[in-house]
């Protein structure tokens, strides 16, 4: 039963690691913080537009596949204890 | 060959490829017919479930809100993609691993209830139509202008088009039938774009060419910005959504919407695993980021060639009405493009002010009047009606499915007549199909928004309502279904309100009540945004209820441990 409580806390603690950079990426850099961002420029863009219209997707899609992958480890860790 | 023609041609030989696909892989038994016996591969899947996704209202509409709203138009890039974390993460291994057909399904295992099943369908179906809506928005649009016909005749015909494609295949005829329409739409999407980046820009690529310079040495976005002004619309790159407040809600509501919409969960119950469950979703995320990342561009350069075709910035006189370009008068025809010459000079002014002679630019034909404007070759303008069309009909038929679905299968074989025949399930479901698109299709020709924002309604719904129910089913081992159900009538119950109290009873205008209350008066959050605050309304009162009642059974408690191990 233990080693099913850690599995499921190290779940846990890596959702909430990529759902923090998911939030700031989109909600922080691309929302909150835009028209402070937008002062940087990223060549004919403003930073925090190009957050809001390209960066936020590129690291959504970077974050599922980190997660899929890093639960990949975590899965055969607990595997091989079974 | 004339444009018209080469349209029928390349739309008929792209449509006889899907039925092809279609009858090739014909559903035979009811399993097949839900969900394609499981054994399909991720990246197949991903691309499938992309072009599901990618309806009228990312094809033909977003890119349209985009270019008229500037910046505020991200909340529908960010809220459509970011939701595919919140699935691939908090969502689907889950369900998957639990192996449900349907989300109502889940639910009803999880909240041990009936009741809850019930009422989940009842949730889908609303939110479900209402998307629905909105496919037919675009599809009216598409086949309005294609067919040369106005509006009203192009939603009728395409009514009969999504129902007979509808009704003939399954998802497995689906499923491959996707594949086929993704690459059809994405091709039809980034060409143009690449051409008009190109031209404009000198860079092909349209994510790097939005940030690039044009011929006379400033950036693109810059210039943009400053004709803008000098016409007086607001400026491009910073011009919010009513305020930033309400982008954030209104990115929360797409976003757990994403997470909460059945037809989407769905295709998450055909992968063969759990692993699988989760690189399905980021296989799905990046053939959706093509099309999104390229949105932005189509945007603020289709809104550049059409301000630089109209007011001719740098020459003496705008364009003259008599010398409108082809585009112009066809999309006229369709009564979405109306100009009204306010001074009587015969000169078109499309301006942010009070002299505005464009009456009428309705934001869905953007993207097909684009490569127009953009003088592109007619075999590209003909691909892109492609395009559109194939985006608005994959998505239809795929919640057409999840409409039927819900019905035959949760409602009459899970509730109401659990020994009902095969036969009499899929007799069922077509005719579920059938009202659906006449529901959909009948307040088509008075939509509540444009195609992106009526499907952002029913985003809004199934977020407030379907998202909060599953997370508490998956995270919470305490939640019980008196704290559930509750949370779900209350989150789409308040949902409702606020929309039908600004948008009309049932969408009908004339009925909207409370007058005299200002639109958006909740902390100026719009109908569209609302979803979230639906969400955290049924997150509260769900946690609130289940303290008064009974633990949920010991059963329930071992199926919660059970899916949430690896």
């Amino acid at each position: 039963m233990n080693k099913h409580q850690d599995y499921w806390k190290e779940n846990i603690f890596l959702i909430i690691k990529c759902l923090s950079i998911w939030f700031i990426s989109s909600y922080g850099f691309s929302i909150i913080l835009v028209d402070h961002l937008n002062v940087i420029r990223l060549g004919g863009y403003k930073l925090g537009f190009w957050f809001a219209q390209q960066g936020s997707i590129y690291t959504f899609v970077v974050l599922i596949f980190y997660y899929a992958h890093k639960m990949g480890i975590i899965d055969r860790k607990y595997r091989i204890n079974d | 060959m004339d444009l018209q023609t080469l349209t029928f041609l390349i739309v008929g030989i792209t449509f006889a490829v899907y039925i092809g696909i279609a009858f090739w892989a014909r559903a035979s038994s009811t399993d097949e017919f839900y969900v394609a016996g499981g054994d399909i591969h991720p990246v197949a899947n991903g691309m499938a479930t992309a072009a599901d996704w990618m309806s009228a209202a990312s094809f033909i509409s977003m890119a349209g809100l985009i270019a008229f709203f500037g910046y505020g138009g991200s909340v529908f890039l960010m809220g459509w993609t970011g939701g595919y974390v919140l699935l691939a993460l908090l969502l689907a291994p889950y369900l998957r691993k639990h192996g449900s057909f349907t989300v109502p399904g889940f639910i009803s295992d999880r909240y041990y209830s009936k009741t809850a099943r019930v009422v989940a369908v009842a949730c889908l179906i609303i939110a479900s139509v209402t998307y629905v809506i909105g496919q037919m928005k675009g599809i009216g649009v598409a086949f309005s202008r294609f067919l040369e016909v106005d509006y009203d005749q192009g939603l009728m015909i395409g009514m009969v088009i999504v129902f007979i494609y509808a009704v003939m295949g399954g998802m497995k005829g689906i499923t491959y039938t996707q594949i086929a329409q993704y690459v059809i739409m994405i091709i039809a999407y980034t060409i143009p774009a690449i051409f008009i980046s190109f031209m404009l820009t000198g860079n092909p690529i349209p994510q790097i060419g939005l940030g690039g310079t044009m011929e006379d040495g400033t950036f693109l976005l810059d210039k943009l910005d400053q004709i803008m002004g000098e016409l007086g619309f607001k400026e491009y790159t910073t011009n919010k959504r009513l305020s930033l407040l309400n982008m954030f809600f209104y990115t929360l509501s797409l976003m757990i919407g994403t997470a909460g919409l059945p037809h989407v969960i769905m295709r998450f119950f055909t992968v063969p695993s759990v692993k699988a469950a989760r690189s399905s979703a980021g296989w799905a995320l990046v053939f959706i980021a093509v099309l999104y990342t390229t949105a932005p561009a189509v945007a603020a350069m289709a809104r550049l060639n059409l301000v630089a075709t109209i007011d001719q910035p740098g020459k003496e006189n705008n364009l003259a009405y008599a010398d409108r370009p082809s585009w112009f008068r066809n999309w006229e025809k369709t009564g979405l493009l109306k100009f009204e010459d306010k001074n009587n000079d015969g000169l078109i002014q499309y301006t942010g002010r009070g002299d505005n002679e464009m009456v009428k630019v309705d934001r869905d034909i953007m993207v097909l009047a684009n490569p127009e404007i953009a003088n592109l070759p007619n075999w590209v303008i003909a691909l892109v009606a492609a395009g559109g069309l194939a985006a608005a009909l994959s998505t239809a038929a795929g919640l057409l499915l999840a409409i039927s679905s819900s019905i035959s299968r949760d409602l009459l074989k899970g509730v109401f007549r659990p020994d009902i025949s095969e036969k009499e399930e899929l007799l069922a479901s077509r005719i579920a199909m059938a009202v659906s698109i006449i529901v959909a299709g009948y307040f088509g020709f008075n939509p509540p928004d444009f195609a992106a924002g009526t499907v952002a309604l029913a985003f809004g719904l199934a977020a407030s309502s379907i998202f909060p129910a599953l997370m508490m089913g998956i995270f919470s081992s305490t939640m019980n279904k008196e704290g559930a159900i509750s949370g779900m009538l209350a989150g789409i119950g308040v949902t409702l309100l606020y929309v039908f109290q600004h948008k009309g009873i049932m969408f009908i205008q004339s009925t909207s009540y409370l007058g005299g209350m200002e639109p958006n008066w909740f902390f100026g959050i719009e109908p569209n945004a609302f979803g979230a605050i639906g969400a955290i309304v049924n997150f509260g009162v769900a946690y609130l209820v289940s303290k008064r009642y009974a633990d949920i059974p010991l059963g329930v408690k071992d199926m919660i441990t059970r899916i949430r191990q690896p």
